[in-house]
């Protein structure tokens, strides 16, 4: 079965955990416990309506402030489709906690209040989910009840977001606009009545169809090493595995491959997935691989065929969004971790803050902090083969980790 | 036959690579393995990430003590089957010393005197990574962990504080008498789980399928009245009756659901209609409504 990733975003009381339980109950995804659970609390907490974000909202200190502060995943399937949706917080200061939750998505959903219109939380969210070159992006105006499921309110947000989309360097954004009540259902699973100038498909129609193909698709063959596997058993006395995740393209049996960073060349022999042997691997498979010649290959080297090499350099230039109370300040060093790689890195320098309003840069800043998002150059300790970011996610990204704190203080999107 | 391509399924391919950044990443990793569906499916995703290695590390069981022994004598010839070691720590030696005091009553589980046990052995054994079965599906304090959740030396999850995970870049560094919990099946779900043990053909323990089982009624679950862990007043009336388990937790907070699923094709039938969530089932889950996030802040599983 295929599986769906897609997260939401959108500022706080735009209603992201209500159009989720929404989403569950229309699908009859919510078992009859937990709708009971919520029913209750509901009721309790004397509201008129069925609070869904008490489905999504696990942490105490959510219940206590109605509010997201951390990513929930949320599951659930249709005949044709598994669905994990990543429940993102709205606040600014989760930033973070949002770019954690649409990282791995194929797909993402932005709620924006019919009633307040694009705000500046709107646009930091746009931004990210084209910092982060998610391609299906559906712009949900939400709450459409509250002012007359207006035509003329959906197209003024519409034309707002189509002009933001005009000035992100990002092109190959699919955007959708649905008008729904998330509250009332209208355009989430069921087509609502409530609209008849919208000729557009629910939510959940618009989901189902999507395919479930991401950005490396197209992108060469990356084979990162996670692990040598070496069993020393009478029967595999000679075996020697590299084990790892094919990030992009393929790889056969014969194949000539180059082993990164020495781009010593060698020939795939067997590729095995359990007790199995296989002639020919694809993208996303977690295989073990043996080669013709007895090569040095070690941890956090890369295989890849021969003339489709990435970059192999000991600096790269990227964006980065910061993660961290104690802001990045040019000539300070981290850990980095690309793939499954690690080398120590230096900040040479910090270019520019980024201004995810979409009105410029801020050139030659002293320091980046908490939820900003910049321009920066690196040093690094050992010469890493890196693609960037918008030819291929897995080997395009980074992040970096404080060596005091050992926390994952910010990720990276390789140029 | 096709043999010319490998079709892995996201999410089993997904696990496997967590397992081995374990391995890759930490000097003492070890598998929590209860012999529930989900520690099982652990196992054999364990067995395909090193597979034609042997499981480079070893399995542990926190023995409550009240296990179904259907478990216990599946949990002993699996570990034997495959060659890997098994260590086991029993709850009642630290009820023993006095260390943690039993729960008595109606209601009296030993599920949270676990905690202790398992945070001693971690202790003990000095492992850096803790491999569970936990899914984000089952509890909404569970949804909102990481693959890999950095303890503190009290085993505490600070969940407000939680690390960002991007991509698939899992972060290991961790302080001197820090762990990591880590999930590999974080992003499966119940029904992903019995798929795959049907299509993999995997061997689970009796009590998953219907039988025959002496049970009484209370609050509307159902529970095994052949055990005398199990507290029952003298007028719960005892009726025999075709049930199932749907998680094998400890006997005392494990309830059972009414089934006819005798083999595994009908379990995922039975799953895939059920109108009710799996910890509807855990007793422990309905104390309140923060009781798995309050479990977990003081180092439970």
């Amino acid at each position: 079965m295929k599986v769906l990733k897609i997260a939401t975003a959108g500022s706080v009381d735009d209603g992201k955990s209500t159009l989720i339980g929404r989403i569950l109950y229309d699908t009859k995804s919510l078992t009859d416990d937990k709708l009971e659970a919520i029913e209750e609390k509901s009721r309790q907490r004397g509201f008129d309506y069925l609070d869904f974000s008490l489905a999504t909202d696990g942490l105490v200190a959510e219940r206590e402030q109605g509010i997201t502060i951390d990513v929930a995943h949320i599951y659930f399937s249709t005949p044709s489709k598994s669905f994990i949706i990543a429940d993102t917080p709205g606040h600014i200061e989760y930033t973070r906690n949002m770019v954690t939750g649409a990282s791995t998505a194929q797909a993402s959903i932005v709620l924006i209040d019919a009633r307040n219109g694009v705000i500046e939380q709107t646009y930091r969210h746009f931004f990210i989910n084209n910092l982060l070159r998610i391609k299906d992006v559906v712009i949900a105006i939400n709450k459409m009840d509250l002012v007359d499921f207006s035509e003329e309110k959906y197209n003024t947000i519409k034309n707002e977001i189509e002009y933001l989309a005009s000035k992100s360097e990002y092109k190959g954004q699919n955007l959708t606009f649905i008008p729904m009540s998330a509250l009332q259902g209208d355009n989430v699973v069921h087509k609502s009545e409530n609209t008849p100038w919208y000729k557009g498909e629910t939510l959940m129609h618009h989901l189902e169809k999507l395919d479930v193909e991401d950005i490396n698709d197209a992108s060469q063959t990356r084979f990162p090493v996670q692990t040598v596997i070496r069993p020393k058993t009478e029967e595999y006395h000679d075996f020697r595995g590299y084990a790892g995740k094919l990030y992009g393209g393929d790889l056969a049996v014969g194949d000539e491959v180059a082993v990164l960073p020495s781009q010593t060349k060698s020939k795939i022999k067997t590729i095995n997935f359990f007790d199995k042997e296989f002639q020919e691997a694809k993208r996303g498979s977690s295989v073990t691989i043996t080669l013709e010649d007895n090569v040095n290959v070690s941890r956090g080297d890369m295989l890849v065929k021969v003339n489709e090499e990435p970059t192999i350099a000991k600096e790269l230039t990227a964006t980065i969004c910061w993660m961290d109370k104690e802001p990045l300040k040019a000539s300070q060093k981290y850990y980095i971790k690309h793939g499954v790689n690690d080398a120590q890195a230096k900040i040479t320098q910090l270019s520019s803050i980024i201004k995810t309003d979409f009105s410029g840069i801020e050139e030659n800043p002293s320091e980046l902090v908490l939820n900003q998002i910049g321009d920066i150059q690196i040093k690094l300790s050992k010469p890493l083969a890196f693609d960037s970011y918008k030819n291929n996610k897995s080997n395009g990204s980074f992040i970096l980790i404080d060596p005091k704190s050992n926390n994952t203080v910010g990720v990276g999107f390789i140029k | 036959m096709s043999n010319t391509t490998i079709q892995v399924d996201a999410l089993e391919s997904e696990a496997i690579y967590i397992f081995r950044e374990v391995v890759a990443q930490f000097e003492k990793p070890v598998l929590l393995f209860s012999g529930g569906k989900d520690s099982i499916t652990l196992v054999r995703l364990a067995q395909k990430a090193f597979y034609p290695a042997k499981i480079p590390f070893p399995l542990m069981h926190i023995d409550t003590g009240h296990n179904f022994p259907e478990t216990i004598e599946f949990r002993d010839r699996l570990a034997k089957e495959l060659g890997v070691e098994l260590i086991v720590r029993n709850v009642q030696d630290n009820i023993d010393s006095g260390r943690v005091k039993e729960e008595t009553g109606r209601y009296a589980s030993r599920n949270m005197l676990q905690t202790e046990t398992l945070l001693d052995a971690i202790e003990e054994f000095g492992f850096d990574a803790c491999i569970g079965g936990a899914r984000r599906d089952e509890e909404k304090a569970r949804a909102k962990e990481r693959i890999f959740s950095v303890r503190d030396d009290f085993g505490q999850w600070d969940e407000k504080n939680q690390r960002p995970e991007v991509f698939d870049m899992l972060n290991g560094r961790i302080d001197l008498g820090q762990n990591v919990r880590v999930f590999p099946i974080s992003n499966w779900t119940e029904l992903d789980v019995w798929s795959y043990i049907e299509q993999e053909n995997i061997e689970i323990p009796s009590i998953y399928f219907a039988h025959k089982r002496k049970i009484f009624v209370r609050d509307g679950m159902i529970w095994s009245a052949d055990d005398a862990v199990v507290f029952r007043d003298e007028e719960e009336v005892v009726e025999e009756r075709m049930v199932r388990f749907r998680t094998v937790g400890d006997m005392s907070c494990t309830a059972a659901v009414l089934s006819d699923a005798v083999d595994i094709a009908k379990v995922v039938e039975e799953i895939r209609d059920s109108s009710i969530s799996e910890r509807g089932a855990r007793i422990d889950d309905k104390r309140s409504e923060a009781a798995m996030e309050k479990r977990k802040q003081q180092g439970y599983f």
